[in-house]
This record gives C-alpha cells, sequence and structure tokens, in this order.
C-alpha cells in the first residue's frame, strides 16, 4: 500500500498580529480571536508561490532524501495565469525534466494532491506533493482578512513503506457551491461565510465517515486528525459532529491562520515532529473548501 | 409577538442557548446571540419548522440578525 515518507513545512518570517490586522480594518482585536481562533498569521513580502513551495519541499527531502518520481502543486494562488509553480518548484529544486502537474483547487488541495498521489505511486514511484498559498494580499474584506495567512507545506508518497500507510481516500466535488468561495482575476476574493460554513459542517463530518468507513474504521479510534485550518470554530464543530473531542483535531491555526492548500500539510509537517506515534495509530486528513472540493484520507502508523 | 416571531424566537434560543430578546427588532448579531456558526444551524431548524428551503444566496447575516427579518423572510 502506498505511504506517506514525510512532511515539510516553510512559513515567510513576517508576522501579521491581530491587533495590526484590526487596526487595518477598523474592528476589534478580541472579535478576530472570537470568529477564527487566529491570532496571527504569517504574510509573504517579496517570496513568490514557488520559492515558498521550494523551500516547503527542501524541508520534507531533508527527512526523506528519496528520487521522486513526479511531483503535484497544489496552488491557487500563483503570480501568473499559466505556467502555475510546479515546473519551476521542479527547477529550483534541480528536479527539472520530472512531471510537474499544478492543482488549482485552493483550500481542498493540499488533501486532494496527497490523495491523488497515493494512486500514482505505482506509476511514477516516490511522489513529492507541494501546497503553497500567497491568500493574504488579495484577502482584503474583513471577513477574508481575518482569515487567511501565506505558507507552504509538503510531503512524500512513495509506493513502498513509509512512515504511514495510506488505507482509504474519497474526494467530492460539486460546481454548485463555486460562488460561496471564489476569486476573479482581478478583485479581492469573496466568501458567502454562511454558505461555506453550512456546506462545509455538514460535508466534512460525511467525508469522514465515509472514509474511516472503508478502512473499517470509527472516529473514536482515530488518534489524531488533521484538519484543514480554516477556521477554529469550524474544526470544534466537526470535532462536535463526530463525537470526538477537539483536542483530537491537531490545530495550529491560532498561529498560523488558514494557509489556504498549504494549511493542511503545513499542520501535519508541525504535528509529526512531535507526534508520539504508536504503531497501529491511525491518523485521520480532511478538508474542505472552494469549488466545492472536499475529502477525507485515513492513514496507520507502521 | 406574532405568532411566527415567537415560533422564531424558540428556534433562536434552542440553537444560541442563550436568553432571546423581547424585543424582535433587536440584532440577534450584535446582542451575541447568534455568530456565523449558530446562524447556519438556525437556518436548518426554520428550514424544518416552516417547510422552506433557503438557498445559499439567501445566505446573508443582514436577512437573519432580527426576528422581526427573520419572521419577514420565513413568510415571504
Amino acid at each position: 500500500m502506498p505511504s506517506i515518507l514525510a512532511f515539510g513545512s516553510y512559513l515567510p518570517p513576517r508576522i501579521l498580529s491581530n491587533a495590526e490586522l484590526a487596526a487595518r480594518l477598523g474592528c476589534d482585536r478580541a472579535w478576530i480571536l472570537q470568529a477564527s481562533g487566529i491570532e496571527e498569521r504569517r504574510v509573504a513580502d517579496s517570496e513568490s508561490v514557488a520559492e515558498m513551495g521550494a523551500n516547503a519541499a527542501r524541508d520534507c527531502l531533508a527527512h526523506a532524501n528519496v528520487s521522486i518520481g513526479l511531483i503535484l502543486v497544489s496552488c491557487a494562488s500563483g503570480e501568473r495565469r499559466f505556467p502555475g509553480p510546479a515546473a519551476e518548484i521542479a527547477t529550483l529544486l534541480g528536479l527539472s525534466g520530472i512531471p510537474a502537474i499544478d492543482l488549482p483547487i485552493a483550500s481542498a488541495g493540499g488533501l486532494f494532491a496527497i490523495a491523488l498521489a497515493s494512486g500514482l505511486t505505482a506509476t511514477f514511484g516516490n511522489v513529492l506533493v507541494v501546497a503553497t498559498e500567497i491568500m493574504s494580499p488579495s484577502a482584503t474584506e474583513k471577513d477574508t482578512a481575518i482569515l487567511f495567512g501565506d505558507g507552504a507545506g509538503a510531503s512524500i508518497v512513495s509506493p513502498g513503506h513509509g512512515s504511514l500507510e495510506i488505507l482509504s481516500a474519497v474526494l467530492h466535488s460539486d460546481g454548485a457551491g463555486s460562488a460561496a468561495l471564489q476569486w476573479h482575476h482581478t478583485g479581492p476574493i469573496e466568501m458567502n461565510g454562511l454558505a461555506v460554513i453550512r456546506h462545509a459542517s455538514a460535508k466534512i463530518p460525511a467525508v469522514i465517515n465515509e472514509t474511516l468507513a472503508k478502512a473499517s474504521l470509527r472516529a473514536q479510534f482515530i488518534k489524531t486528525f488533521i484538519m484543514h485550518q480554516a477556521n477554529q470554530n469550524l474544526i470544534d464543530r466537526v470535532a462536535r459532529a463526530l463525537g470526538v473531542p477537539s483536542a483530537a483535531f491537531y490545530s495550529n491555526i491560532s498561529r498560523r491562520g488558514n494557509t489556504s492548500s498549504a494549511s493542511i500539510l503545513i499542520a501535519a509537517a508541525e504535528w509529526f515532529l512531535q507526534a508520539d506515534l504508536a504503531l497501529g495509530d491511525a491518523v485521520c486528513f480532511a478538508a474542505f473548501g472552494a469549488g466545492f472540493h472536499w475529502g477525507a484520507l485515513v492513514a496507520r502508523a507502521t | 409577538m406574532t405568532p411566527t416571531q415567537q415560533k422564531i424566537a424558540a428556534l433562536v434560543a434552542k440553537v444560541s442557548n442563550k436568553p432571546v430578546p423581547t424585543d424582535p427588532e433587536e440584532s440577534l448579531f450584535d446582542s451575541g446571540i447568534l455568530d456565523s456558526f449558530t446562524l447556519t444551524d438556525l437556518v436548518g431548524e426554520l428550514e424544518q419548522a416552516f417547510g422552506i428551503k433557503v438557498p445559499d444566496n439567501d445566505l446573508k447575516p443582514r436577512r437573519f440578525d432580527s426576528i422581526e427579518r427573520i419572521a419577514a423572510y420565513v413568510e415571504k
């Protein structure tokens, strides 16, 4: 079975605090924390999505220095319409010539890339997954500005034995929700927060249960859930719907904000560094976002 | 309050676990009774209680900001 070998992350050094953001938006800093669970986020200054993605990949490759046969890059915030950053990241890593594919689907892209990679390892061998996003400059409306930060995450999915054996994955998409969270070629990111919350609150627990059922598991058997770091209130809500404590969900959103598709890999990288995993411990990844795209993936420590 | 407003007030109390204002015009957001998450719960309750379907495009906080406004919406 395919397995996850390692994770990596990169965060730009500049910290944007709620105090600074509240002054810019003309709102109460306490309200930002209450509405999102976010205390601060990182924002890119002069870095590109490709440079950040390459940095996350280098961090990941430092943990598992294997040959790479395919690169999947999730990025919905590239500086250009095309090409996306995938090929540039490959070149920055000295991996020119290896196929590098862009997945511009935003929030759920990191999860989708890992799930797709697990199905492609039989053909390509080790797949380097990268998710890199610079959303903050275009998150100018109050409801999005409080959420988005910038950052990049990475993972390597292998056809062979690795730290986390992938047991099952389920992915869904529904374009009926495309207008609820969108970013046109010009203008700010637009979000109907209530619609996103309504759909995410229902679809994330459902797809987690669907994915767990495929692996003959139940939520209570999962040691750690790692969800797209969209909003702490949403994470808590999903935990309640599954009947597990919020503490079962790893969260770094208070320090990182919502980094769109990169968030799940950044969270996984930070979690994995301090995870005390025993043989057989199960971990569940889940994401929901623009599209709508949503899904979950279950893996087991080996 | 009208019977519809009273029915809505009961649903607001159910999803918020907070005392509901007696003034149907009072803002449910400014008073801290509803937030974005409890409002989505309320919308689900309204759909069940009044046999309506609230489309995503109608999910605007202003539309559900008071018991009076909610009543106007469900009666429309």
